[in-house]
Parts: structure tokens; sequence; C-alpha cells
């Protein structure tokens, strides 16, 4: 590969790509031609780096300057200023200060910020998507070749020995998953990548599989020796356009390097890969609905056990695991168990990937170690809450993860020291709320959007997301009683005890979060008659 | 999203090239369904015997699966579709504004189309653009960051 003088970067995300990313790259390509700098500057589209309100985003490598937003009409002079005259224009940077994720990770290298420490998002925004010899270039399908020089029991025992648990939310030990498919006795075996991503306020597969979708690639077939399959499918959601279609291009310049296909490497390995594209339903992130819908029928839950380690795809074995997970895999293989159990806490190793939304100054996708506390967060990678408000609670991991108050901002967010408190970490979502958002309303938003999710398959789910929205609604209308808080309760704990699959299990844990930790502010709509934050209508009874 | 085809013979049309791209497996049923979802706009009646004829699925499963994805429609939508996220990070952004200016503009109900035949309004789980909410998602065009006083001048730009 050619080496050049820059290295020219654009955020290709759909928020950059609508606001007229592609004008600005073609405008760039045809001045850097003009210019006559096409030998020395290389150009690119990069995907999501992570931050969108300054959308589109030019970077310019190697000074790692990053211009933000960017309009066809300054595009001239960037070429002609930073390209062609090597001066900096201080006023097309995107400020400093309200820099996050992939940026500030960028500026942290330059020690103006504490670093992220990036695993699964090394490669995002740095390489080419669309380009199989960038990643190659990064150290790309090394791993793979590496992991067929072993045997496939010492794959997993490495992996086993990395300590990396499932990044879908559960956290269950990803070698001992692989351990029991391998195990499992029937062929043919399958391996599945769930980028069926719906988890709301989650989005870091998105940016993973749209910013180096090879190392998912590597990774599934990475697994797929580990446990004997040789097929393999990504679920990716319907609404992933951009995603699916990297993936497609990916996998067909794997196969015409042999990375991928038949006789991998030259070896007895084959191993295929197949995308199948959702269309439309939070449940089918739920492993045995993703398994349904890719036999082509309605995402439903089946009953587990059995689990589709022994009883998956068309009743084989098959292994499921997450983006996040699978992206861990191939940096796992080329350094070391040890290494990867050097980062993080001893009980979680590794990194995570955290989404920041809501009420602070900075939103944004982070990779932290895994033991980073929620105020750290905020402070560091949020910049603090926006227009100087408190914070009053924080949700974690979608809609189905746990509302925390402000009293566990200090636990260290890992899988261990989370369910200690009582809480789960979930997808990594973090969605911050300040002092004006009211803990009824959003107990409504999220029971909505359950009721409406739900499949309707076992009647705990179906039933009680509508009865506890229809209570909800009711107190956020001044008509609630204190029954009615005994009836949520009790509604909770059924659903999570009754409940078919982990859509309605979970269901019910934002709302028991919130009847714990906020009871006075429920009181308040049922006993006064008021929402303290004005938000909620009351309409049924004024003061 | 497209203009819908009048005629049987352009849905039959729509059917047989989704079940070319494919392949007639059951396995394919959703991405057949999504494509011919694209291309119509709506799943029509005609559209989905045809695919139960050459897929080999009963019509009965068939609605099944139409009936369970959002993103697959048996009602035909208007000319543009207007999907807005109602999920808390974008709730919690300021959507709830977002959505009292959207119902003020349109003055149709979720889920329904205006008489003119021109929007479908419908509610949508997260979108997976959360770092940009409230996300409104017109056809296939995403508008991040939306205030409620934008919303007159987004709308405008479509006929």
């Amino acid at each position: 590969m050619k080496a050049y003088r820059s290295m020219v970067l654009i955020s290709s995300d759909p928020i950059s790509m609508q606001q007229g990313a592609q004008q600005v790259f073609d405008l760039l390509q045809s001045k850097i031609r003009s210019f006559g700098l096409e030998e020395e500057v290389s150009l690119s589209m990069v995907g999501d780096v992570g931050r969108h309100d300054v959308a589109p985003i030019v970077i310019v490598y190697p000074e790692a300057v990053i211009y933000g937003p960017v309009k066809p009409d300054s595009v001239h002079q960037l070429v002609e200023e930073h390209l062609y005259k090597g001066r900096i224009i201080p006023e097309m940077v995107a400020s400093v200060r309200e820099l996050s994720g992939r940026i500030a990770w960028l500026q942290a290298r330059k020690g103006t910020l504490p670093a992220e420490k990036r695993i699964v998002l090394e490669r995002a925004g740095i390489i080419d998507p669309t380009s199989i010899e960038d990643y190659i270039l990064h150290d790309g399908y090394t791993a793979l070749a590496k992991t067929l020089e072993m045997k496939p029991a010492e794959v997993i025992e490495l992996i086993t020995k990395s300590g990396l648990r499932g990044r879908g939310g559960a956290g269950f030990p990803t070698g001992t998953k692989w351990g029991f498919v391998a195990r499992a006795p029937g062929t043919p075996k399958y391996v599945i990548c769930n980028a069926d991503e719906s988890e709301p306020g989650t989005f870091k597969d998105r940016v993973i599989i749209e910013g180096d979708p090879h190392s998912i690639i590597e990774a599934m077939a990475i697994a797929a020796y580990a446990i004997g399959a040789s097929e393999g499918y990504v679920y990716v959601r319907g609404e992933y356009a951009l995603a699916q279609e990297r993936l497609r291009l990916a996998i067909q310049q794997a196969e015409e390097m042999g990375f991928l296909g038949d006789r991998i490497f030259g070896t007895d390995f084959s191993f295929h890969i197949h995308i199948h594209s959702g269309a439309g339903a939070y449940i089918c992130g739920e492993e045995t609905a993703l398994i349904e819908s890719i036999e082509g029928k309605r995402g439903e839950p089946r009953s587990r056990p059995p689990y589709p380690t022994t009883h998956g795809l068309w009743g084989k074995p098959t292994l499921v695991n997450n983006v996040e997970t699978l992206a861990n895999i191939p940096a796992i293989m080329r350094h070391g168990a040890d290494w990867y159990r050097s980062i993080g806490t001893p009980s979680s190793p590794g990194t995570k990937c955290y989404t920041i939304l809501g009420n602070v100054n900075v939103t944004g996708i982070i990779e932290v170690p895994m033991g980073i506390t929620l105020r750290e967060v905020i402070a560091i990678y949020g910049k603090g809450m926006k227009n100087g408000s408190g914070f009053k609670m924080a949700q974690t991991g979608g809609s189905s993860g746990s509302v925390i108050p402000a009293s566990l901002q200090d636990t260290p967010m890992d899988f261990d020291s989370f369910s200690k408190a009582g809480v789960s970490l979930g997808s990594g979502a973090l969605l911050i709320c300040d002092e004006d958002t009211c803990s009824v309303d959003l107990a409504k938003v999220l029971l909505n959007f359950f009721r409406k999710e739900s499949c309707g398959k076992c009647n705990p789910c179906r039933i009680g997301t509508q009865r506890a929205y229809e209570i909800l609604t009711n107190i956020s209308e001044g008509t609630g009683t204190q029954q009615d808080i005994a009836d949520l309760m009790t509604l909770s704990e059924n659903m999570n005890l009754l409940s078919n699959c982990g859509l309605g299990q979970t269901a019910g844990t934002p709302l028991h979060d919130i009847l714990s930790h906020f009871r006075a502010e429920v009181d308040a709509h049922i006993n006064l008659k008021v929402c303290p934050s004005g938000i909620c209508p009351m309409s049924g009874r004024r003061i | 999203m497209t203009n819908h085809p009048s005629n049987g013979k352009a849905v039959l049309e729509a059917v047989r090239t989704a079940i070319d791209k494919h392949g007639n497996n059951r396995e394919e049923l959703i991405p057949i369904l999504n494509d011919i979802n694209h291309t119509v706009g709506y799943l029509p009646k005609e559209a989905l015997e045809e695919v139960s004829r050459l897929v080999k699925v009963p019509k009965s499963q068939l609605f099944a699966v139409t009936t369970f994805y959002r993103m697959l429609s048996t009602r035909p939508r208007g000319r543009h579709v207007i999907q807005f996220c109602e999920s808390a990070p974008c709730h919690v952004a300021g959507g709830r504004k977002v959505w009292e200016t959207l119902l003020d503009e349109l003055k149709v109900n979720p889920e329904e189309t205006t008489p003119d035949g021109k929007w479908t309004l419908i509610t949508v789980s997260c979108l997976g653009i959360c770092g940009v909410g409230p996300v409104i998602v017109i056809d296939d065009d995403i508008y991040g960051n939306v205030a409620p006083e934008q919303v007159h001048d987004i709308l405008a730009k479509y006929d």
C-alpha cells in the first residue's frame, strides 16, 4: 500500500450523510485533484466518529485536526490552506472543550483528556471501512491466521482464560458458551452475530460495524473454527442500512482474499457468512426470537431450555454472540489472555462501550475499561450536566436497564459491582436525566415502549406491560391512588417471575427502581395531584 | 416511500424481482417482504398471495409474519412516511414537544394517513441515532436534534 503525506477522513454516519458528507467528500476529491495533491493525500469515508452535533466532520492526519461542521463552501479553503499550504484553520476546528468519544480519544493522545482504552473501537474512525487493505495494515486477519495454527480446544481455552463476558447485557462468560456449543452433539453448527441492536439509546454495534466491519467477520471465523461451524449469520436490524451495506462489501472482499469461504488460508477450514436483515422488532434481539426470525417466522422467543447452544437455528447447536463481544475476539487472540485480564476489573476484564445520552453537554460513544463510575463518565466524557442542572437519575442499558439514583453514581460500572448494588449494566446505554425529568413520565414512556414491543406470546408480559402503562397514565393525570403503587410493585414482580423471556422479565425493572428510589415524587402525583417537575398533564383534577 | 403501483402487474413484478434476488426459501421470507414493501410502499393482498404461492408458505403464516414486524405494512401508506422515535432517550432530550408540534402541523392521529394521502405518521422505537435526539425520519431522510420550531420547515421540503 502507498504511503501518503496526509490522511483525510470524513464522517459518514447517517447524520453526516444527511448533513451533506457525500457532497463534502466529492468536493474534497475534486479540489485535491485540482491542487495536484492526489498522490500525497488519501481521502476516506470512515463511518461514525462518535460525534453528531458538528457533523459532517473532517479529520486530517497526522496532525489529528478535527474540523466540523464542514460545509461544502468551506472545502476550497480547507484544501488550499491546510492540505496545500499546511496551515491549520483555527476557526473551522471543532472546539476541544466539547469533544467526546472517538475524538476525545484522539485529543487524549495529545495529552489533553484522560484516555479511553479502545479495543473494539480501535480502528473505527481510523481506517477506511470499505478497504480490506486498510484493515490488513492494522493487524487485520492476523488473529485468524494464528487461530488456524491452534487446536479448536486451545482457542476456547484462551477465550475462557481471558475472562471475556458477553456484552449483550447478561454478561455470560464467552469461553464457556463456546465450550457448550463445541461439545454439543449434532451437525452442522452455526455462528450467529447478534446485530439487532434495538435497546433504546444503544448504538455501539452500529458504530463498530460501520467503522470496522472486517473485525466482526474475522471474529466470527475464529468462533466458527473453535466450535466447528461452517455457516454463519449476521442478523442486522432493518434500520441499519449502512451497516448492512458495509458488511456485504466486507464479506465479498474477505472471500476474494481467501479469508472467508472455502479452504480459508489454504487449510481444510471453510466458513460462509450470510447477512439477514431484520424488519423492525425489538424482541428479535432476544436470541431465540432472532433465530425464529432468521427461519422466516414471527420473532417470538422459544421456551428455554433447551438453549440455542444445543437446539438453535434449525434445531442445531448454535452460538449467538453480540457484536461488541465478537469485536474483542481478534485482539484477545493477538495479544493473549493475560493482556486482556490486565484491563478492567478482575471479575469483568476488558473494556465496555457506552453511549452517553440525555441532559449532558456532550453525547456520543466512548470505550473505557470496566469499572469506571457514572460520575466520572458524566464529568469527563459528558462534560457535565447541560445548562448547569443537577443530576437526578440515569438509566443504564436501555429501556430494560436499571434506573440509578444519585446515590449510586460512584459504584464501579462492571457486571459484579452492579449486580451487588441490585442494578444491571445492560447494553451500555447511559441515559443521563437532570432534575427537570419527571420519574413518573419516564416510567410511562418506558412502559409504553414495552407494551408496544411485547411480542404477545405470553400473558404476564402482554397484559402486564399494558396494565402498568394504564396505571402510570392515571398517576400522570392525577387520578392515581396508593393502591396503584402496590399494584405496580406486584405487576413488576409478577412480570419478572412469570414472563417467558428477557423482555417481560426486565420490563418491570425500571418501574421497580423508580418506585423504590423516587417514591416521594410518585406520592406527590398521587396524594397532592402535583407533578413536581411540571411535565405530567395532571388533567384529572387540578389544584 | 415510493409511488404505489396502481396496477396489479407492477405489484407482481415487484414480488418476482424480490424472489429472484433472494430465492424462494422460507428463510428468505423476511428479506423478500422487506424488498416488496420498499418497492410498493406496503404489502397488498395480491402481493402476499403471490409470495404464498411462490415461496410455498400458507397465507395464514404469511399474515402472521407481516403483521409482526414494524417495517412491514399491510395497509397503504401516504406518499411520505414520518417515523417519530418515541423511546426514552429522544423523549428526555425534548421529543415530547416535537411530537405535539407534529400532531398540530399534520392534524392527523398516530398510525394514520392524512386525507390527501400525503403523510402517514407512525411512532417507532429507537432508531439507533440517539446521539442526536429527538429524531424523526421522513422516508429515508434522517433529521436529528429536531427542535419544535424546525418541524414546519422540514415538512415543507416534501410535496
